[in-house]
């Protein structure tokens, strides 16, 4: 029972980053009706922002507290991952807007390919460690929760709300799901769609950023193919939930980090991503449009 | 933006010049001019394919003319000539709103969020484009009280204001068309160009439209439409152009419009007449 609660524990954390990421693509996905395949690699690039704040804190300001540099980190991360997201969203999304459905797409794994070739170059392809941030570790019987899992998912916590309500309550919010449903008609009555939809990269980059930062912490190793498999998953966790919706994202993104956690608790490590996708097709099969996803309606 | 080509008394609101517009070899709409006094129900009104939403959307930008001139006096004495500006600078600066044939709400927002997104522009400036801003630091708490004070008050006009916090997918067919208008409202146009606002309402749907329409005309904003619903533009114009073929055949007073043997051509067919008692029969019944 207690290895069982430990995995849980295990999987809640993981599942917490991979949410953190879905977001970004079910906005994305949401607003202007495309996969943006870089996105993994936005995360990629956010855990590297913060590898390289953490260096410099460390080499220059010894002795600072870890909650400073981890909020440093965070903050540099968040600023470096949006300036990203904003310019590919100006450069090499926007001219495709209106254009046929797969060049976007075709942009978007390019994009993904240049980020993770770039990182490789410019930082090595080796395995970045760093040491561990946040070593405390609380014991509850056979149960062990670290302060960094916490902190994980009490950021996370604070995130999403915070996030559903900008979403929801504010009227930034209300101009993206405008934009989501009908982007003419939002613009006729005032919307600045394209600002909407810049914005809402900047954001799904933020919060990968904060993933990304969290998988650093929490693995305490940084390489440029992060943004791949971890990527990928993410987008599962999406589709899984049901993209479009952002309680499906993160949803999927939990329930994806358990499945991995207990694969791997009770059956073969080497298979847990199998595991992972194998759920996903079956969630495919029998309910196409995700756990929380609503079905297509044919417009008239 | 601002021109002074063509002189105008200040209350024509609209004033179409020589417009034409091509698409290919068909001539949809061929030398029209009309005009739309400020403060009156401007109605246009013709047979299916005479190019009334080709005007339509010729003033609100969708399309841009071939030929002719679209000038829009405001109140201010400010002139646009619509035909030069993107349609959202038409909403922004120009103040002409519109609503479409096929209903266009967001229909997964609710009643209320409709009508905020339509003053979506005075609210982010009053948050100052900041996250803080938009948590409610600064003067954004008191324009969002105004915001939700607007919306209130021309909800309580269309007889809304009970759905207010519903998905406004989910209310009636009449109550979605009056929801686009108190959108468009919300927006706080001068002009409100409305493409066939009564289509496919019952009778007293129908009616209660004509009371928000006439409300929205005596509080100072002017009104083009299109509608084919004869009671609802014989009852409520002040003014009726009817087009055919693209161009204008008919242009005054319901009662003179009504009565013009070329519009009693154009709507019956000459020779048809059985079909022209039956139209003629509805055109008095709804001008009593």
């Amino acid at each position: 029972m207690e290895y069982f609660i430990q995995q849980l524990l295990n999987g809640l954390t993981l599942g917490s980053i991979y949410g953190l990421v879905a977001i970004g693509y079910t906005m994305v996905y949401g607003i202007i009706g495309m996969i943006n395949f870089a996105h993994g690699d936005i995360f990629m690039l956010g855990g590297f922002a913060a590898l390289i704040v953490f260096l410099i804190l460390t080499s220059f300001f010894a002795g600072i507290p870890v909650a400073l540099a981890l909020l440093l980190m965070l903050i540099i991360a968040m600023l470096v991952t949006s300036l990203w997201n904003w310019t590919i969203e100006r450069v090499a999304y926007r001219p495709l807007r209106g254009s046929f459905r797969l060049a976007p797409l075709i942009t978007a794994i390019g994009m993904s390919i240049a980020l993770s070739n770039f990182i490789q170059v410019t930082q090595g392809p080796r395995n970045k460690p760093v040491p561990p941030l946040i070593n405390d570790v609380y014991h509850f019987g056979d149960i062990t929760f670290s302060l960094k899992q916490l902190v994980i998912v009490i950021v996370t916590a604070v995130l999403l709300a915070v996030f559903w309500y900008i979403v929801h309550r504010t009227p930034l919010g209300r101009a993206q799901r405008a934009t989501e449903q009908d982007r003419k008609m939002a613009a006729l009555l005032g919307v600045d769609v394209d600002r909407t939809i810049s914005i809402t990269f900047v954001m799904g980059a933020a919060l990968a950023a904060v993933a990304g930062t969290m998988y650093l912490m929490y693995y305490g190793v940084a390489s440029f193919t992060d943004g791949f498999t971890p990527g990928v998953k993410a987008f599962t966790a999406a589709v899984l939930g049901g993209i479009g919706s952002l309680p499906g994202a993160v949803l999927g993104g939990l329930l994806i980090g358990l499945i991995e956690s207990l694969w791997s608790a009770y059956f073969s490590i080497a298979y847990k991503d199998v595991a992972t996708f194998a759920i996903l097709a079956f969630v495919l099969i029998f309910k196409p449009t995700g756990i929380l996803g609503r079905p297509e309606v044919e417009k008239v | 933006m601002a021109s002074g080509t063509t002189t105008m008394s200040n209350d024509t609101i609209l004033k179409v010049e020589h417009l034409s517009m091509r698409f290919g070899g068909l001539m949809a709409i061929n030398d029209l001019s009309l005009e739309a006094k400020r403060g009156e129900i401007t109605a246009l009104i013709g047979p299916n394919g005479a190019g009334k939403t080709t005007v339509f959307n010729c003033i609100t930008g969708f399309y841009k003319p071939t030929m002719g001139m679209i000038t829009l006096n405001q109140k201010s004495g400010k002139q646009f000539l619509l035909e030069r500006l993107a349609d959202f600078e038409i909403t922004k600066h120009a103040k002409v709103a519109r609503t479409f044939q096929n209903i266009r709400l967001f229909s997964g927002l609710t009643v209320l969020e409709n009508l905020l997104v339509a003053q979506h522009n005075k609210l982010m400036k009053a948050s100052g484009y900041t996250i803080l801003g938009l948590l409610g630091v600064g003067s954004y708490k008191r324009e969002a009280a105004a915001a939700i004070e607007k919306a209130r008050y021309w909800l309580e006009k269309a007889d809304l204001i009970d759905r207010a916090d519903d998905p406004a997918g989910d209310l009636s067919y009449g109550a979605q068309r009056r929801l686009e208008i108190a959108r468009a409202m919300c927006t706080e146009p001068e002009l409100l160009c409305l493409d066939e606002p009564a289509a496919g309402l019952n009778p007293k749907e129908s009616l209660a439209l004509n009371t928000l329409l006439r409300g929205i005309r005596d509080e100072g904003t002017s009104l083009l439409l299109i509608e084919h619903d004869m009671s609802v533009v014989m009852e409520i114009s002040d003014h009726v152009v009817v087009l055919e073929y693209g161009q204008k055949i008919s242009d005054g007073t319901p009662d003179h419009v009504k009565n013009d043997p070329k519009v009693i051509a154009a709507y019956l067919g000459v020779e048809d007449d059985e079909v022209e008692e039956v139209i003629s029969e509805e055109l008095e019944g709804g001008a009593r």
